[in-house]
């Protein structure tokens, strides 16, 4: 592989394809294809990338009915083949509705709809979306959700952090955890977690809107480009 | 035919800030009496089948895999037949 091969899924209702195509392909110089929700092919994507946005209006519950669009049966495939998936926030959102990662989100803890960056610190900097970047490195991301308050029972908190699977958690800008730095209640702080494999990441902050040099925030790109570094080596 | 009211409520474990908020609007109503205000969902839907065992599977499997989310949710429903 020369150069790993991305592709967005386009839900209806998702508004951060397009930020996700613009850092990916403009910015960073990957090939990037959109995959229609109701298509079948994944054009030989490397990474897939479930944006966020609000599909499906967010009825009944964010994700809920995304997770039941034809596309997610060729996205659950290509998981369970090591395929490697990011879900940004409602993404996120979809990944656990679809059982590909533990737990739910609920609404923020404030009930108000937080738009900010936030810091993170990198839990887990073995997996192939952090490995490279530096276990001390705080990464300035920002945020834009209504519920992103993660929430899991006890024992699979336990697992979760068990297994390193919590991969960032809110932090302030020293890296300091301390529940004044977490925007929306979340358990432990998770801002971003990995399945047991390590192929399928799932975060509410926002790595896409953070690629491009001219709007002098680059920390997301690190993450894309740590993913394509690990996965050609 | 019949016709399905489903229930569904969140889990007691789990907060729900959605109810503590709405039970600050019942303190400034000057409700004095009201606690432990929680938010659920009702649906209602209709149900094509004479056969009402048939009817109960459909509508578990629709709040199991769809309209409920077990991590979170619980769900009751009645069957009531309409002609």
């Amino acid at each position: 592989m020369n150069n790993p091969k991305f592709g967005v899924v386009v839900f209806p209702g998702s508004n951060c394809d397009h930020d996700a195509y613009y850092s990916l392909h403009k910015v960073l110089g990957y090939e990037v294809n959109f995959i229609w929700h109701k298509d079948n092919d994944l054009k030989e994507s490397d990474v897939v990338i479930l944006p966020g946005g609000f599909s499906y209006g967010d009825y009944l519950r964010t994700g809920a009915i995304a997770r039941f669009s034809p596309i997610m049966n060729s996205i659950i495939d290509f998981a369970n083949k090591g395929g490697y998936i990011i879900g940004i926030c409602n993404g996120f959102q979809i990944l656990l509705e679809a059982g590909l990662l533990p737990g739910v989100l609920l609404k923020n803890i404030s009930l108000q709809f937080v738009c900010k960056d936030v810091y993170l610190s990198i839990e887990n900097s073995d997996c192939n979306f952090t490995k490279g970047i530096g276990k001390e490195r705080i990464l300035k991301v920002p945020i834009a959700h209504g519920e992103g308050n993660y929430f899991a029972d006890e024992d699979t908190l336990n697992e979760l952090e068990d297994n390193q699977q919590i991969v960032f958690r809110y932090t302030s800008s020293d890296g300091t955890n301390s529940e004044n730095y977490n925007p929306n209640g979340s358990a432990n702080d998770i801002a971003g977690i990995v399945n047991r494999n390590g192929n399928i990441l799932g975060m509410m902050p926002h790595p896409e809107r953070c690629c491009d040099p001219v709007i002098s925030k680059t920390d997301g790109s690190l993450i894309f480009k740590t993913l394509v570094n690990n996965i050609l080596n | 035919m019949y016709k399905a009211k489903v229930l569904i409520k969140r889990r007691a474990s789990i907060l729900d800030p959605q109810g503590k908020a709405v039970e600050i609007g019942a303190k400034n109503l000057g409700l004095k009496n009201i606690k432990n205000t929680r938010i659920g969902k009702y649906i209602e839907f209709d149900v094509n089948t004479e056969n009402k065992s048939m009817a109960e599977e459909e509508v578990n499997n629709y709040c199991k895999k769809l309209l409920a989310n077990p991590i979170m949710e619980d769900f009751e429903f009645t069957l009531d037949e309409i002609k």
